[in-house]
């Protein structure tokens, strides 16, 4: 049978009253089919307002070249490759949700993945901007695909990680895309089904003819999995070939083979906290505190907490490295972040990112909104610090003492950063308003297994063991959508 | 009664739908699809729908993605135009690794999703074949052939039987999309 009862030991992942099938829809669609209202217009404005510096820097970078930029002889790479990394590593939680947790069969995915699979998409777009930005002659950005150039039949150099880089990145970028979209059919078809006029025109076209019969649900859903199967491994390549950027190099802090682990683990502990960061508020402004619930959150604060331990043991082992391998090079470019003139950026990154996520071993602390919501950015900062530090303090005392020098962003450096936090933010709120931001179609195979509404009839019609009633009534202590009066009833 | 050409039988729970597709099998009445807004996982087997073939598609594009891979690789940096890069020989085996396994990926999405747009009829711009509105909402919906089942009365009975919550009779297969 297509509907089974689900353990009430687990935690409902839908809460509310009467839902049901009609309801998932009016709720999900509430931002598609009315007017935005005010919080939605303050926080575009502002948005857009970052996007249109984006849109400046990057044009000015373009029209003076990359001397608009704070790189000097020593450090010829910066902010602009810190935030490449940023964003790229962003972006890497969107699909480790929709493929890696679709994979191990987490129910919970259903109602976040839409749109941090959007998350994704947007981040990569991010990242994309600073490789042609720093390419100084951007309109030569083809150079890096395999063309043989007019200098006669020589190609791009395969053994470089710059080149798998291109391929690896717009190979994601590509296979993301591609699957949000089909995920997307049958929720832009619900939306087509009901609108009129010109929308309902529109969304025709958008829905590309989606019925939902027997047939296509079934090649969906292959669809689907095959795509979630190919994506896993995927995401962990990209993130070990944007590492191996600096691990093939030979730069004292950048060539070590634990980087690739590394990167990936701090990919999918700052996506979280990405995801974390906007879900926090867009469940509370859209109104889908009973889609989003605290057991979502709760979930992804122990990801963050157990990524956020992963990398701090990374960042043990590269000391202890430094200090095993017996090089001196080795040795003095870590003594140099942990104590050199960048200590400040150094400390800042193992507070944020290892001392802090510590805390979501305290369940209050875990399941605390306003708490969870700044960790979040905490963590955000905290990561962009991370590649600031590979990068930079790598690079800015040399083999030449007196080549040594430090780095200063110019306004343009800190314009393009600034203005791409803009640009992410108009994409996704945008999103928000133009298309479902929560996977209907997925979040309606939970109303009548996982829902609190299910449980409740379980529980009601008896036959359970009373021990694990209890344990469920328990469970629902933390949630906020779930009124204190709907569990004394519960008690009964 | 006679212009009548679909009749569809709305249900407001999967588990009634299943029911009354098991009715209507055990009368002999033919089902000419079910339309519903998720997936429903066992209907293809009630239904007699053969398992999808994408797993092949997926395969043979993937294998593609790898040869294509290879064949640019060898092709580029030992046929072609042979470079000496730091002393590498021409064919590094660990370096044609990750281009590879890209090109692996990317031909095995592009492939089989566009495998699967086409055998589905899915592109930007089709008129969208849809016999009820509420089909991608909350209701999941039986059409069966009114012309090669007769026994209208049967038929209603039947998807009522099994918690059918609407049965309509529809004179037109489609609803207009123009």
């Amino acid at each position: 049978m297509s509907s089974h009862n689900e353990s009430i030991l687990r935690e409902p992942l839908v809460t509310g009253k009467n839902i049901t099938y009609a309801k998932v829809t009016n709720d999900i669609l509430v931002p598609v089919e009315n007017k935005p209202n005010k919080a939605w217009w303050m926080g575009f404005t502002v948005a857009a307002l970052g996007a249109m510096l984006w849109v400046f820097s990057v044009s000015y970078t373009f029209w003076t070249g990359i001397g608009a930029w704070g790189l000097n002889k020593t450090v010829g790479w910066a902010w602009d490759i810190t935030d490449f990394v940023w964003w790229v590593g962003i972006g890497h939680a969107g699909t480790l949700i929709s493929a890696v947790l679709l994979i191990f069969r987490q129910n919970w995915r259903n109602s976040i993945n839409r749109s941090a699979e959007a998350m994704t998409i947007f981040a990569v777009i991010c990242a994309a901007t600073y490789v042609v930005a720093h390419m100084g002659r951007p309109w030569l950005a083809y150079w890096i695909f395999p063309l043989p150039n007019q200098f006669g039949s020589l190609w791009v150099n395969f053994n470089s990680p710059l080149v798998w880089d291109a391929f690896a990145i717009s190979t994601y970028f590509t296979v993301s895309l591609v699957f949000w979209y089909t995920g997307l059919l049958p929720d832009i078809a619900t939306v087509r089904d009901r609108a009129t006029g010109l929308t309902k025109r529109i969304y025709s076209i958008l829905s590309f003819g989606w019925t939902g019969n027997v047939k296509t649900w079934q090649r969906f859903e292959i669809v689907s999995l095959i795509l979630a199967g190919i994506s896993t491994p995927l995401v962990l390549s990209v993130h070990t070939i944007v590492s191996m950027d600096f691990a093939t190099s030979v730069i004292p802090g950048w060539h070590t083979t634990i980087f690739p682990p590394y990167f990936v683990a701090g990919a999918i502990f700052s996506g979280f906290a990405m995801v974390q960061t906007l879900l926090l508020i867009t469940r509370k402004v859209m109104n889908f505190e009973d889609y989003i619930t605290m057991f979502h959150i709760e979930s992804m604060n122990k990801i963050i907490m157990t990524t956020g331990s992963i990398v701090g043991v990374a960042y043990l082992t590269e000391l202890f490295i430094a200090w095993y391998s017996g090089s001196e090079y080795e040795m003095y470019a870590f003594a140099n972040r942990v104590a050199g003139p960048y200590w400040w950026a150094y400390w800042t990154m193992m507070t944020c990112n290892v001392i802090s996520p510590q805390l979501f071993w305290f369940k209050r602390i875990r399941t605390s909104i306003p708490i969870s919501w700044v960790l979040s950015i905490v963590v955000n900062i905290g990561m962009w610090f991370e590649r600031f530090v590979i990068i930079v303090t790598s690079l800015h005392r040399d083999y030449l003492p007196s080549s040594w020098a430090m780095f200063y962003p110019t306004w343009t450096d800190v314009g393009v950063f600034v203005g791409s936090v803009g640009l992410f933010f108009t994409l996704f709120l945008l999103f928000l308003r133009v298309l479902p931001g929560i996977a209907m179609a997925e979040v309606k195979l939970l109303v009548h297994t996982a829902s609190h509404q299910q449980k409740l009839k379980l529980i009601k019609e008896g036959h359970l063991d009373p021990e694990q009633v209890q344990f469920y009534k328990d469970s629902l202590d933390k949630y906020d959508s779930v009124s204190e009066e709907e569990i004394k009833e519960l008690a009964k | 009664m006679s212009d009548t050409k679909y009749i569809l039988g709305h249900f407001d729970h999967p588990d009634d739908l299943m029911d009354g597709i098991d009715k209507l099998q055990k009368s002999n009445i033919s089902i000419y699809d079910v339309y519903t807004p998720m997936p429903i996982h066992g209907i293809e087997a009630k239904l007699g729908v053969p398992p999808s073939r994408l797993p092949i598609v997926a395969f043979i594009c993937g294998i593609t993605g790898t040869f294509a891979g290879i064949s640019l690789l060898y092709y580029t940096l030992h046929k072609d135009w042979p470079m000496n890069i730091g002393g590498k020989p021409t064919i590094p085996m660990p370096n044609y690794v990750p281009i590879t396994f890209e090109l692996t990926i990317l031909f095995c999405a592009l492939g089989m999703v566009a495998a699967f747009y086409f055998r589905s009829h899915l592109f930007p711009g089709r008129a969208p074949r849809v016999m009820d509105l509420r089909a991608t909402d909350d209701r999941f919906v039986i059409a069966i052939d009114a012309k090669n089942n007769t026994d209208h009365e049967k038929i209603d009975s039947l998807l009522k039987d099994a918690g059918a919550v609407e049965v309509l009779y529809n004179e037109r297969k489609y609803v207009s999309y123009e």
